[in-house]
């Protein structure tokens, strides 16, 4: 499979008269664009905002990122499940709008949502302080039922970034990326001595506001499969979930999963990257104990000497990461796992829930209970109080002249354990 | 002397991990005690279930961690 | 303006002899002695040493509480702006004293303090996380090494100079997770440490697996028709409105409530308020996470003596392991002196 990411450049939005990518500007047409996510029932109000790097500006409560992408060939639309019909990814080429991002935004839904500032000591904690966004603030109808709200503003999210990327097909492409790679048996075949590598994405599976979507399945009624890593780039897999802000793998990081990225780097070079095992974090034991022997068992079948693992989220999935490595390594599988650590505010309390000797080789994404002081900003989009019931947040957390004092883990992706930020834990 | 103490969680290994020394296994993470889905007479009933293995293990000698799945 | 800073050795390093003088009580110079006189070159100008207090290592050893007590008065009386102990290399007694020092000398007079042992000392497991203790070799040899990183990190004490890691700072961990931004990211981190492992090459963990603690059960009910059973939850269920503002997540404190008077959990007087899992059901009813209406209906039955008049309810999504021991002590304590004969725990 071959997939070419066009990405064309964007370093400034603006509202417009027309919709396009012009000399690295996005212009948006402020109407059309609303209209492109309000005609949705569920939604009393739909608003725009803009929000650039740099700017003293406070996102809050932040449920989803997407990045604006389109098929241009090898498939229509983009989302296949969603936007796009069913159909498979991961081939032909797809325009990005680089440097942009959508951002979805409403009164809260679940107490997991986060925040992101564009400027300030909370900006190096997640990309999105980095991109060009366009937030949709909705708020729900009155009593609307809060897993139809979810669903709407995730679609919202995923609808407006379709047409952004759809009226700007004819923009300038600064740079392409080609991703290829044949079928297992025929990489194999070409690099006979180098290390055979899968990924397991693990993918919280809970519930409102813990859900993840694969081909537009909803990732709690299937089992762990394979999917070619193409298939990753090109928008398989959509959040549905916060878990907590920190560890969300939120839609624009599974099409820029760094793992994938990683991995497809060194293919070839120094190992034989298998492909990508999207699985679940179940809330029953049963589930946890199927999907993880699954999940080895599908490593096993491939032949792979070694296997990363993310988790999404902590708590009871850290019990599906122990099992993961474990049932690994017991069947000579080499294994490293990415998570972050519930160290406690002080750093001094066992980060993970559960545990096991056989995580010997543990990279961390950072502790999500460490306290950082932000100022106030001057604008904020959405809804400032609701910092009051966020995770990672108090009631005393917000200030009197607005600035906040909060755990990592309401920042958005702060904590994200696909590894995509420099972000880890030392002893000190 | 200690009191004794039966949780009911759903997912025994933590409770292993962290040294819980009585454990019966509960439903579901949402609903440890309870089976809402099933319709109101089964989820009480399986409430009932529940609390009755955890009386029946806190009645019971154990020397190390136990989990009571009768 | 310099620092000042106090030095604590033993009565080896003072010149004062070996085992036979070890019993010598604490005692004071104005001036650097033993190992402080090479310490105070390394000190760059910023800082000298305006006092060196000495005690004997079995005079410590068997007097604590008085050798603590005598030592910080003289340590106090120098008015320092930080105390350096050591190096005490792998020496045992004179490890603990080092360590006891540092601990008391921070708590009662506020400033930084550090020593440097060899990690195996026992004086490293009972002190880490009140001082910080330079990491050195086995013994004496070693002195040079010790000497460079204890000057070198006592300048950035007193500078206020931000730290790195434990490792990056030559100390021996006070067992404290921090997050600092690395020179990979992550998923870089996770692939380079994965072709290390499978290549058979040493590599470091990020985290080493914790090991918990195990209590002894115990002993069972023996008659379950007359106990007093309570409940408790950690799957953050409240009074609807959450009058005591328990966090939804790492939660810092636990509720009591008096359900006396209850029958029954329903949507319109109790809530869940966790963060880290779907609400949905609880909220309808609270009943599936925290059993009062069953255990009132078992109770009714005469399965058992009372249903106790409180809850203790908290959230334990995120919750530190820190202060799920202290809620833990606090309303077992409690539970105890209200006369429970057991506990059922319910959580999420």
């Amino acid at each position: 499979m071959r997939l070419e990411i066009h990405n064309a450049f964007v370093r400034n939005v603006q509202w417009g008269g027309t919709t396009c990518l012009r000399d690295g500007t996005l212009f948006i047409n402020r109407d059309e664009a609303v209209g492109s996510v309000a005609a949705d029932e569920n939604f009393s109000e739909v608003e725009l905002e803009l929000a650039r790097p740099g700017e003293s500006v406070r996102i809050i409560p932040v449920k989803d990122a997407v990045e604006p992408r389109v098929k241009l060939e090898g498939g229509t639309s983009f989302f296949p499940g969603f936007c796009a019909p069913m159909e498979p990814v991961g081939e032909g080429k797809t325009l990005v709008l680089k440097g942009s991002c959508v951002l979805t935004c409403g009164p809260i839904v679940a107490f997991q949502e986060g925040f992101i500032d564009m400027t300030g000591p909370a900006s190096p904690y997640n990309p999105f302080s980095g991109t060009n966004n366009v937030v949709i603030v909705a708020r729900p109808v009155e009593g609307l039922e809060k897993h139809a709200y979810e669903k709407s503003l995730r679609e919202a999210g995923l609808n407006l970034s379709l047409y952004l990327a759809e009226q700007c097909k004819g923009a300038a492409v600064d740079t392409i990326e080609v991703y290829e790679k044949g079928t297992i048996p025929e990489e194999n075949q070409k690099y006979p001595g180098l290390p055979k590598i899968a990924y397991f994405c693990m993918s919280i599976t809970q519930g409102l506001l813990h859900d993840t979507f694969l081909y537009g399945a909803d990732m709690k009624h299937i089992v762990p499969t394979l999917v070619h890593p193409n298939e990753i780039l090109d928008g398989a897999m959509v959040s549905g979930n916060c878990v907590s802000a920190c560890d969300k793998n939120t839609t624009f990081h599974h099409v820029n999963d760094p793992i994938v990225l990683e991995l497809y780097k060194r293919h070839g070079k120094e190992i034989n990257f298998l492909g990508v095992i999207p699985t679940l974090e179940s809330t029953v034991l049963a589930g946890k104990e199927r999907t993880t022997w699954m999940n080895a068992n599908l490593a096993r079948q491939l032949g792979a000497d070694g296997v990363v693992i993310s988790e999404e989220g902590y708590g009871n999935p850290d019990t599906d990461l122990c099992m993961n490595a474990k049932k690994c390594e017991d069947w000579s599988i080499k294994t490293v796992v990415i998570s972050d650590e519930a160290a406690g505010t002080d750093g001094s309390s066992q980060g993970l829930a559960d545990a096991t000797p056989e995580m010997t080789g543990f990279v961390s994404a950072g502790n999500v209970n460490e306290m950082i002081e932000v100022p106030a900003m001057d604008r904020i989009i959405g809804f400032p109080e609701s910092i009051a019931f966020l995770s990672g947040g108090a009631s005393d957390s917000l200030r009197g002249d607005g600035a906040m004092y909060v755990e990592l883990q309401s920042i958005i992706g702060s904590t994200n354990e696909l590894g995509f930020s420099k972000l880890g834990c030392e002893w000190i | 002397m200690g009191v004794p103490v039966v949780q009911i969680a759903t997912i025994v290994p933590i409770m292993m991990t962290v040294g819980t020394n009585r454990i019966v296994p509960g439903v579901a993470i949402p609903h440890p005690v309870g089976d809402p889905e099933a319709g109101p007479e089964k989820d009480r009933k399986k409430r009932r279930e529940l609390l009755e293995r955890a009386f029946r293990a806190m009645q019971t000698e154990i020397t190390e961690q136990t989990i009571f799945t009768e | 303006m310099t620092f000042r800073v106090v030095h604590y050795i033993n009565q080896f390093y003072a010149g004062m002899g070996g085992e036979d003088t070890a019993h010598v009580e604490p005692s004071f110079r104005q001036e650097a002695a033993g190992p402080g006189l090479q310490l105070r070159n390394l000190l760059q100008g910023e800082a000298e040493i305006v006092g060196t207090v000495v005690c004997g290592d079995s005079y410590y050893g068997e007097n604590m509480e008085k050798a603590r007590e005598k030592c910080l008065e003289m340590i106090s009386l120098f008015k320092p702006d930080i105390l350096i102990a050591g190096p005490g290399f792998n020496a045992g007694r004179y490890g603990v004293a080092c360590g006891d020092i540092c601990a008391a000398t921070v708590e009662k007079l506020g400033i930084p303090t550090l020593t440097a042992l060899y990690p195996e000392n026992p004086g490293v497991e009972m002190y880490r996380s009140k001082t910080f203790i330079v990491e050195t070799g086995d013994s004496a040899r070693a002195m040079k090494n010790a000497l460079d990183a204890m000057a070198s990190l006592s300048l950035k004490l007193l500078r206020k100079e931000p730290l790195g890691s434990a490792r990056a700072e030559g100390y021996i961990s006070r067992g404290i997770r921090k997050s600092f931004f690395h020179e990979k990211t992550g998923a870089e981190r996770a692939v380079d440490m994965l072709l290390k492992k499978i290549r058979g090459e040493a590599f470091e963990t990020e985290l080493e697996m914790p090991v918990f603690k195990k209590i002894p059960p115990a002993a069972p009910v023996r008659d379950l028709s007359k106990a007093v059973i309570a409940l408790c939850t950690s799957g953050g269920i409240v009074p609807f409105g959450n009058p005591d503002h328990i966090r939804v997540s790492s939660a810092e404190s636990f509720g009591k409530y008096d359900i006396s008077e209850l029958e029954d959990l329903t949507a319109e007087n109790y809530e869940s308020i966790h963060g880290g899992y779907d609400r949905v059901y609880a909220n309808v009813d609270p009943d599936v996470v925290l059993p009062l209406d069953v255990m009132r209906e078992l109770e009714k039955e005469g399965v058992f003596g009372k249903l106790h008049d409180f809850v203790y309810c908290t959230t334990g999504t995120g919750t530190s392991v820190a202060h799920a021991e202290r809620f833990g002590q606090e309303i077992g304590e409690e539970l105890k002196k209200a006369g429970v004969d057991a506990v059922i725990l319910t959580a999420t």
